[in-house]
């Protein structure tokens, strides 16, 4: 029995971008940074050595869930909310396939809460693309989980009263082993990190901060204007001093049981003293931080923050069933049909 | 003791009822009953009465345990209405089960638990072994208590151990009482106790001190009864729940297609005997998810349809309602899926541990938008099998949604089940585009299923788009264009309405025209039939027929309905089937019987209302 099994590396043929484009009209609004999401996804699959009949790109509801449609693979846009759900199923299913998950604030963080975190606590390989516009996009700007407190939207006209939800804490709370983030500004950026969450064995979650220049226009532009994103973004990099700042003179300390943004050469302050970035530690605390950590207090942290390894369920999954089916004396229906208690008549 | 001559009686069928503490092992005691009933050859039918909760307080009537069996040698479709024999370990399950048991029936009692305190725990005010109460019945008054523990104090046992036994001095007794042999029982104990010969020693001693005690009482007056063997087919047998038929049915349907098979679930009462019980059968390659919800357990499971496994999901009442709109996304994805519900009694959590058929509309119509699933209903715990079998091939042949109803009565109760060879059950062949096939368009249709065809991801050549989203005719594009929509719509509707032209007939029993058709659906079907055989027998024209497909119908069913004077539709509901047909045969004049009290109906009620109605001008 068995589904369609397909091998990854044999006698690829080169792809390109190109091989990635449906023929739908993309209609996302111009400007909007889904479209540079789209662009660094179509760079990365030609590169990761999977056949592109492998690729399944599977999505919920709103603008970023449209994705599946304007890529050129086995794609499938689902229901509100029920993205990790759908994602699941295919991975677990066939475990060859690979599995990217595209969804919004809204789709994975209100509605498809749950199923979001037990994705992560499962640790299914498959991809997550979170583009967090910090809004409701597709039904025209409802506040989100993590819109910002005090924020006017279409339905907070006083400002919002709820605290907002960090990605990141929330992921590392459900037990994720890949949480990085990237700007919808920088695509070598998102290139670079959806390469690290295609290797990672394991649920790969990956919030993107996208601006909804309709909803929310310049939701992120602290982060990622011109002028301060020298100032408001740390770039992390495994094995390297947490060093940010137009001129690289700033770094993160750990000053007690808590982070520190502080000026290298001031206050005796040294490169010395500077953290050094390990994503791989299996401890969540600095990570957490890491993840929390935003303007002006702190730069905001990009790249991959956490990268830890654990099994994964399918595979523990599959090498049951293969257990099972060597030492179990059920090796076809007609065998469970007759076993235990029969009589002849 | 002088040896009496005994007298046997011959019955045509007997109901059995064991009933005790939720501790008093009741449900084994008839588990081993059932299982000399079948050595016996006997057709027979069981079902247990679980408490709704896990240990309720000792002695009281809401821990009450219970375990019927009805076997004979007629053909038995029912675990029965009432009972000829009630077992009762303690007052309270007397009090409990007395409404049950058969006017003139007989009842044994444990005589050393009618204590002051344990009849005031079950709320008696006097002891009904003395107040004259149970005059109308035969009581068998036994010290069960003492003559269990009389029965092994050589062994050396303790003496909670030994009243934990009492239940097998009570089987004892039914062995006497019905020529049963020892075997099945013995064997029992020699592998559950391999570890303990003690045990095995003790268990046997005891069994036999009650068939000896039976023996010999005043009260049975040395008459024991004999069920002869039924005549059932030739074959191998073997007893069957509801749900475990119904997750082998699906087990041989993967097989069968040669798909694997995936289920993606979330525990509910009655249900998730089928979850737990696939979950063991990972050597067959069954994958099994237990979700974080019922809504992931269905998406989960198209997500697996998607990528090419024979995808199941299984629940009751309240969580089909959490996957309608997951089930519209099948729909409109035109991908296979079996959704089982196991309805209990509603709305909201209801009664959890009783069966009622009222899901049938929310299966029929409980979805936005127009979207029509296949809806199929078991009507035994075994031919679960063969309706679960049934929902798989309908779904993967004709790429559709495929909700199979079965109840708590079906799920919780067991019957005789004749093993079928897998490479006998007809064929299923998923309509699987093959690589590279050029023609391949995601919503072009077979001409004559009008069913889309499955183009499983990881195929060369195939790579498509599908989603929630309308489509575009043959393309699957995303499409708003008004006269698609309508299309769709009707295409979707089509598929389904013509699946009437690949499934069996109704039939109906009894004779093709008369005064009176009785139509029902589900676990209905062995009072159904057991009150229209009587009726017939008394030389009323009264017929049956009974659904199992319920959307689409039979092609033949206005015709058969044609053929009666008058047409009755007894449901355990308040009238949803009848609402259905009356929906699409309005020249037929639908009479309804309902009943919702989440207990089954009684072939004596029915014979009455049936006999009624045939009286009416
Ligand atoms: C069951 C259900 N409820 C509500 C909606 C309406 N709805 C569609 S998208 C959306 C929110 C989308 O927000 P987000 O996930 O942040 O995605 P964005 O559009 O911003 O990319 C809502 C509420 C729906 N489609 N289905
Ligand atoms: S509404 Fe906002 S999120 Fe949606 S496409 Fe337009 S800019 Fe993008």
């Amino acid at each position: 029995m068995g589904n369609e099994v397909t091998d990854v590396k044999k006698e690829l043929p080169a792809l390109t971008k190109e091989d990635f484009k449906s023929d739908q009209m993309v209609k996302w609004c111009p400007g909007c940074g889904d479209h540079a999401i789209l662009s660094s996804f179509q760079k990365v699959l030609p590169e990761l050595g999977v056949r592109k009949e492998n690729v399944v790109v599977v999505s919920g509801i709103g603008c970023s869930s449209r994705f599946p449609y304007y890529v050129k693979t086995y794609g499938f846009h689902g229901i509100h909310g029920r993205a990790a759900a759908l994602s699941s199923g295919v991975k677990i299913s066939n475990p060859n396939l690979h599995v990217w998950m595209v969804t919004g604030d809204g789709d994975s963080l209100a509605i498809g809460g749950n199923h979001f975190i037990h994705v992560l606590r499962r640790n299914i390989d498959i991809n997550i693309l979170l583009f967090n516009n910090r809004i409701y996009g597709l039904t025209k700007g409802q506040y989100s989980p993590t819109t910002p407190t005090g924020r006017k939207t279409k339905s907070s006209p006083h400002g919002t009263i709820e605290h907002p939800f960090n990605v990141g804490e929330l992921a590392i709370g459900a037990q994720g082993t890949f949480f990085a983030r990237a700007v919808d500004t920088n695509p070598k950026m998102i290139i670079k990190v959806m390469h690290e969450a295609a290797k990672h064995k394991g649920t790969s979650l990956i919030e993107i901060l996208q601006n909804c220049v309709i909803f929310y226009n310049n939701v992120h532009s602290a982060i990622t204007s011109k002028e301060t994103k020298g100032e408001n973004q740390l770039h992390l990099i495994h094995g390297e001093p947490m060093i940010f700042g137009k001129n690289k003179d700033k770094g993160i300390m750990l000053k007690g049981t808590q982070l520190q943004a502080v000026h290298i050469g001031k206050y005796g302050v040294t490169e010395k003293d500077i953290l050094v970035h390990d994503e791989t530690t299996y401890d969540s605390g600095i990570h957490l931080m890491l993840a929390k950590m935003a303007p002006p207090t702190f730069p905001v942290a990009l790249g991959v923050i956490r990268s830890v390894k654990n099994y994964t369920y399918e595979d523990k999954l599959e090498s049951i069933i293969e257990t099972e089916k060597e030492i179990s004396s059920i090796k076809c229906v007609d065998d469970l049909l007759n076993s235990g208690k029969t009589w002849e008549i | 003791m002088t040896t009496k001559t005994q007298k046997v009686v011959e019955l045509e069928d007997v109901v059995v009822r064991f009933a005790g503490d939720s501790g008093d092992g009741m449900q084994l005691t008839g588990s081993l009953f059932s299982d000399a009933a079948a050595i016996a050859g006997n057709d027979f039918a069981t079902f247990p009465d679980y408490p709704s909760e896990i240990r309720a307080p000792q002695g009281t009537i809401a821990g009450v345990s219970g375990f019927q069996i009805h076997f004979g040698h007629k053909e038995i479709y029912t675990p029965g209405d009432t009972a000829d024999v009630l077992f009762a370990m303690n007052p309270a399950p007397l009090k409990k089960n007395l409404m049950w048991v058969k006017p003139g029936g007989t009842i044994i009692v444990d005589t050393d638990t009618f204590t002051d305190k344990s009849l005031t725990k079950a709320e008696y005010t006097s002891n009904p072994l003395e107040d004259g109460s149970l005059k109308e019945y035969n009581v068998i008054k036994a010290p069960i208590s003492t003559l269990t523990k009389k029965s092994v104090e050589d062994l050396g046992l303790d003496n909670k151990m030994i009243l934990k036994s009492r239940n097998m001095f009570a089987l004892g007794i039914m062995f006497f009482l019905f020529n049963r042999k020892f075997k099945t029982a013995d064997e029992f104990f020699e592998q559950k106790f391999k570890s303990d010969p003690l045990l095995i020693e003790s268990n046997k001693k005891i069994l036999r001190a009650g068939y000896n005690f039976a023996e010999t009482i005043e009260a049975l007056n040395s008459i024991t009864y004999i069920v002869e063997p039924a005549e059932l087919k030739k074959g191998k047998y073997r007893n069957i729940t509801g749900n475990v038929a119904t997750a082998w049915g699906l087990l041989a349907a993967a097989e069968r297609s040669g798909r694997q098979l995936f289920l993606g679930s979330y525990p509910i009462t009655p249900a998730s005997e089928i979850l737990q019980e696939l979950s063991k059968h990972k050597s067959l390659g069954a994958k099994v998810l237990q979700a974080e919800d019922e809504i992931a357990g269905i998406v989960s499971a198209i997500g697996a349809s998607f990528a090419g496994s024979f995808a199941v999901t299984s629940t009751s009442g309240p969580g089909l309602s959490l996957k309608c709109e997951a089930i519209g996304l099948a729909v409109m994805t035109e991908l296979p899926i079996v959704i089982v519900d196991v309805q209990r009694a509603g709305p909201s959590t209801g009664m959890p541990t009783k069966s009622e058929q009222s899901d049938l509309l929310q299966a029929l119509f409980g979805r936005n938008g127009e979207a029509q699933v296949i809806v199929i209903a078991a009507s035994s715990s075994s031919n679960c099998f063969y309706y679960a079998y049934e929902a798989a091939k309908l779904a993967m042949e004709h790429m559709t949604p495929v909700i199979l109803l079965t109840d708590g009565c079906l799920a919780n109760g067991s019957e005789v089940f004749r093993i079928p060879k897998v490479s006998e059950l007809p064929s299923i062949k998923p309509p699987i585009v093959k690589a590279n096939d050029t023609d391949y368009r995601p919503y072009k249709r077979d001409p004559e299923k009008l069913s889309r065809s499955w183009a499983i991801p990881g195929t060369l050549g195939l790579r498509h788009r599908i989603g929630g989203l309308e489509k575009e005719n043959i393309f699957g594009n995303v499409s708003h264009d008004p006269e698609n929509h309508q299309l769709m719509c009707e295409y979707r509707a089509e598929k389904v309405r013509r699946v009437a032209n690949y499934i069996k007939p109704q039939d109906v029993i009894g004779p093709e025209s008369g005064d009176l058709l009785v139509v029902s659906w589900g676990s209905t079907y062995g009072v159904m039939i057991e009150a229209v055989k009587e009726m017939q027998e008394q030389g009323k024209k009264v017929s049956l027929a009974h659904f199992h497909n319920i959307n689409p119908l039979p092609k033949n069913t206005a015709e058969i309905f044609s053929k009666y004077k008058k047409i009755i539709v007894p449901e355990l509901n308040l009238g949803q089937f009848v609402l259905y047909l009356r929906m699409y045969f309005q020249q037929f004049k639908f009479e309804q019987y309902n009943k919702i009290q989440g207990l089954p109906f009684m072939v004596k009620e029915l014979v009455d209302k049936f006999n009624h109605l045939l009286d009416e001008k």
